[in-house]
C-alpha cells in the first residue's frame, strides 16, 4: 500500500515538473508576431551526452561550443559575453551554445550535430576543438567554424582566432610592480597553467611590464596544470604569498590570487569582466569576445569570410584592463598607486587602443633571459611565429618563446 | 616553504574531506553506499552561496547548505530504502540530480561576493610554537568544528548506544531488526545525516576554503575522493580526518615545493621540472585504488572493517511493507 503510494507521488511529481519545464522553455517565443523573433529560444533535442540546441528558420544562425560551464566566472562566461553581445547587437541572427564539451571525440560529435542541425557559424572556444573543427569543416563546406586560440586553418570555412592578451598582461605587470615598489616588498607572483607557449609568454610579458615600473622585483612561478579548479588555484595563490609575493597574478580562471590574499597584498585575475570584485584585486586582464564575434558573423552572412590566422591586437577593443577601460572605475589598491606609473599605463594603453603599441612593441629588445642570455637584441621584436612557438613541438620559429625573463627566478618548465 | 605552511594549509582544504567522508561513512555504517557524495557537496555549495549571498548572513547559508545536502540524500533514501534499487546506480544519479539541480538554481551566482565564515587565531593555544601556528592560526570557524567533529563522531559510533544500533544496521540488519531496532528508520536518518554533511562540505568550498560559484567546476571532484578515503580510513572517522588532512597538506605541499631551488642541500627535483609534482599528485588516488581493490575481495574488506550489510537492501522477510 504504502509503496504505492509513494509511486503517485514521485509520479505527480514528476509531472509537475516536466509541466514547469515545458512551460519555460516556450514562454519566450513571440507566436504573434509577424517577423521571426531571433532572440526567442530555439528547440533543443537530446544528443547522446548533449543537448544541441536547434537552429531558427530565417535567422542567421550562430552556435557556440563550450569547455566549460556558461557561468564558470572566468574564460567561457567571457566568450557567452560575446555571444550575448552578438545575438543584442547583430540584427536578425540567432544565437546558442552547448557547455561543458569535452575534447576530442565528444567535441567532434556535438560540432557536426550543429553543423547538421543547419547552423551557419559555430564558434568553438577551447584549444582541444581544434581537430575536430577541421574535421567537421571539410564535411560542412557551406558552415563557417571559428576555432579559438588554435593554429590550423583551410583557407575557406575553417580559421582560428586569438588576441594578444600579453597587452593587457604587460600593463598588469606595471601596475603589480608599482604596487610591490610602494609596499617595499618587490615580490610578485605567477599562477601559470600548462607549460605551452601562451603561458610563457604571457608571464614574460607581466614580467617585462613589472620589470619597467619596478627594477628590482623577481617573479615566482607555480605550475597548476589545470585552466579551471577553485581549490588548487587558492592553494597557488597562498602558497605564492606564503613564499613571500606582494602581488600574485593568474593565467587561470578564478579570483583566486584576490580571494587568497593575505591583508595588505594583492591579487590580479584573469578572462573575465566581472571577475575583480573584491577590493584585494588590483585590476583583471580581460576578453572582450563581442566585437569580434559580431564582426566575424557579419562577414560571414557576407560571405566574405575567408577562414585563415586572424590574431586581434588591443586597438580591435577586444581586451580590456578592468579599471581603466571606458566607465569603469579604479580598483582601490590602484588608485593610491604613483602617479607617474599610472599615468605610464594610461599612456601605453591609449596608445595600444590607437594601435601604436602592440604586442611586438611589449616584447622588443633589450631582453634577457633568466639565465644571462641576451634574447632579443636592443631594438628588435620578437616575430608573430616567435610568440607562440617552441622549436621543441617543431615551430618555425626562431627566437621562439622557450625562455624566462631576466627577472622571473624559476626555472623553465621541462617540456616532454 | 615552510612545514607550518603546507600543514595549515592541509588542514583548511582537507576540512572539505573530513565532512564529506564522515558523513558518507555515517551513511555507510548504516549499510547504504551513497555514490551521490559529489552532488550532494555541489547541491549544498550552491545553496550555502545563494543563501548567504541574499539574507546577508553566513550562517543561514550554512543550514541551508546543511538542509540542501540532507533533502537530495532523502531521494537516495527513498529509491534505495523504501524501493530497495541498486545502491550504485541510485547514488550514481543523485550525483547527476544534484549537479543539475545546483546548476540551475546557481546560475547567475558568479562573481558574487556573500559574507564568509569568518577566520581568526585562538589566543593562547596559538601562542604554542609549532602546534599554533599550524592548528590555531588564521583558520576558519569550520576548520575548528572539523577538530571536534572527528572525534566526536568516532566516540559516537563505537562507544554509544545509538552508535551501536547504527553498527548493528549496517552489520546485521535482520538481527537489529529482531531487537527491536526500527531498521529502516535508522537507515534513513543516517543517510540524511551524511547528506547534511556532504552539503555542509560544499559549502566549506564555496563560503570558505575557495570562496565563490564557479557552477560544475566548485567542486571538482572532491566528493569522489571523499568516497575513496572513506573505504581508505576504515571507515573510522578519525583516519578520515586524518586522511583528509593528508590528502589536504599534499596538495598544497606540491605547489610550495615548486619555490625552493634547494632542499636539504640537494637540487629541488620539482624546481627543476615540475612535472614530477605529477607523481606526487597520483598518490591520493593511487591509495584509493589500493583501498578499493582490496576493499572488493570479501575477506580483505571485512578485515577492513566495511560493515557486512553495505550495498544490500534491507527487505524484511516475512511481515513485508
Amino acid at each position: 500500500m504504502q509503496q504505492k503510494r509513494l509511486w503517485l507521488i514521485l509520479l505527480l511529481v514528476l509531472a509537475l515538473l516536466v509541466a514547469c519545464g515545458g512551460g519555460g522553455g516556450t514562454s519566450t517565443t513571440d507566436t504573434t508576431a509577424p517577423v521571426v523573433n531571433c532572440g526567442a529560444e530555439g528547440g533543443s533535442e537530446q544528443v547522446g551526452k548533449y543537448q544541441i540546441p536547434a537552429p531558427i528558420e530565417g535567422c542567421y544562425n550562430v552556435a557556440f561550443v563550450y569547455v566549460g560551464p556558461h557561468d564558470d566566472g572566468g574564460w567561457t562566461q567571457a566568450h557567452d559575453v560575446g555571444r550575448l553581445y552578438v545575438q543584442q547587437n547583430v540584427p536578425g541572427v540567432h544565437t546558442a551554445y552547448v557547455e561543458n564539451v569535452a575534447e576530442g571525440a565528444d567535441s567532434e560529435q556535438v560540432i557536426r550535430s550543429l553543423a547538421r542541425k543547419g547552423f551557419d557559424v559555430i564558434f568553438t572556444t577551447s584549444f582541444g576543438f581544434m581537430d575536430a573543427s577541421e574535421t567537421v569543416a571539410e564535411e560542412f563546406p557551406d558552415v563557417d567554424i571559428i576555432h579559438i586560440s588554435g593554429f590550423k586553418s583551410n583557407g575557406a570555412n575553417f580559421g582560428n582566432l586569438f588576441g594578444a592578451m600579453e597587452n593587457m598582461k604587460y600593463l598588469a605587470g606595471m601596475l603589480a610592480g608599482s604596487r610591490a615598489k610602494m609596499d617595499g616588498n618587490p615580490k610578485l607572483g605567477y599562477i601559470a597553467t600548462f607549460p605551452i607557449p601562451e603561458e610563457l609568454r604571457l608571464g614574460n610579458a607581466f614580467a617585462l611590464g613589472a620589470q619597467k615600473t619596478c627594477p628590482e622585483c623577481t617573479i615566482d612561478v607555480r605550475w597548476i596544470f589545470t585552466w579551471h579548479d577553485p581549490v588548487v588555484e587558492k592553494e597557488a595563490a597562498a602558497s605564492l604569498f606564503s613564499a613571500g609575493a606582494q602581488v600574485v597574478m593568474t593565467g587561470a580562471d578564478t579570483p583566486a590570487p584576490a580571494e587568497a590574499a593575505p591583508p595588505g597584498k594583492w591579487g590580479i585575475t584573469y578572462d573575465y569582466v566581472g571577475n575583480c570584485t573584491i577590493d584585494a584585486c588590483l585590476t583583471s586582464m580581460y576578453w572582450n569576445w563581442g566585437p569580434i564575434y559580431a564582426d566575424i558573423v557579419e562577414r560571414s552572412r557576407n560571405g566574405t569570410y575567408v577562414g585563415g590566422s586572424e590574431y586581434f591586437d588591443a586597438d580591435s577593443g577586444a581586451l580590456g584592463l578592468y579599471g581603466f577601460m571606458e566607465g569603469e572605475t579604479l580598483q582601490p589598491g590602484v588608485t593610491e598607486l604613483l602617479e607617474a606609473d599610472l599615468q605610464m599605463v594610461r599612456d601605453i594603453l591609449a596608445q595600444m587602443l590607437a594601435g601604436k603599441f602592440t604586442r611586438f612593441d611589449v616584447f622588443k629588445g633589450p631582453i634577457y633571459d633568466n639565465r644571462g642570455n641576451l634574447v632579443l637584441a636592443d631594438g628588435v621584436s620578437l616575430k608573430q611565429e616567435d610568440l607562440d612557438g617552441f622549436a621543441q613541438f617543431g615551430a618555425p620559429c626562431e627566437t621562439c618563446m622557450y625562455w624566462w625573463n631576466q627577472n622571473i627566478t624559476a626555472e623553465l618548465p621541462e617540456l616532454k | 616553504m615552510s612545514l607550518i605552511t603546507i600543514l595549515n594549509a592541509g588542514l583548511a582544504t582537507g576540512t572539505i574531506l573530513l565532512f564529506a567522508a564522515i558523513g558518507e561513512i555515517f551513511a555507510e555504517r548504516a549499510g547504504v553506499l551513497n555514490l551521490g557524495v559529489e552532488g550532494m557537496m555541489l547541491l549544498g555549495a550552491m545553496a550555502g552561496f545563494s543563501t548567504s549571498l541574499a539574507t546577508g548572513n553566513v550562517w543561514l547559508g550554512l543550514l541551508a547548505a546543511i538542509a540542501a545536502g540532507g533533502l537530495l540524500s532523502l531521494a537516495h533514501g527513498v529509491v534505495t530504502i523504501h524501493l530497495q534499487a541498486d545502491q550504485v546506480v541510485s547514488g550514481l544519479s543523485l550525483t547527476f540530480l544534484g549537479t543539475g539541480l545546483a546548476l540551475v538554481f546557481g546560475e547567475g551566482l558568479t562573481g558574487k561576493n556573500p559574507p564568509l565564515v569568518p577566520k581568526f587565531d585562538i589566543p593562547l593555544l596559538g601562542d604554542i610554537p609549532f602546534i599554533g601556528p599550524v592548528f590555531f592560526e588564521g583558520h576558519s570557524l569550520l576548520v575548528y568544528v572539523g577538530y571536534f567533529f572527528a572525534p566526536l563522531a568516532w566516540f559516537y559510533i563505537f562507544r554509544t548506544r545509538p552508535g551501536m544500533h547504527l553498527r548493528a544496521v549496517g552489520e546485521k540488519p535482520e538481527a537489529a531488526d529482531t531487537m527491536g531496532i526500527n531498521v529502516y528508520r535508522l537507515r534513513y536518518f543516517y543517510v540524511f545525516v551524511g547528506g547534511c554533511l556532504a552539503g555542509l562540505a560544499g559549502a566549506t568550498i564555496s563560503l570558505s576554503v575557495s570562496p565563490g560559484w564557479y557552477s560544475a567546476q566548485t567542486t571538482s571532484g572532491q566528493g569522489w575522493i571523499a568516497i575513496g578515503l572513506v573505504i581508505f580510513a576504515q571507515w573510522n572517522p578519525l583516519q578520515a580526518a586524518l586522511g583528509g588532512y593528508l590528502f589536504g597538506a599534499l596538495r598544497r605541499g606540491i605547489l610550495d615545493l615548486q619555490g625552493p631551488p634547494m632542499l636539504f642541500g640537494f637540487r629541488n627535483p620539482l624546481f627543476i621540472n615540475s612535472n614530477y609534482g605529477f607523481f606526487l599528485q597520483m598518490v591520493p588516488y593511487l591509495l584509493t585504488i589500493v583501498a578499493l581493490m582490496i576493499g572488493s575481495r570479501a575477506a580483505a574488506r571485512k578485515r577492513l572493517g566495511a560493515p557486512a550489510a553495505l550495498g544490500v537492501p534491507y527487505i524484511r522477510g516475512e511481515r513485508g511493507l
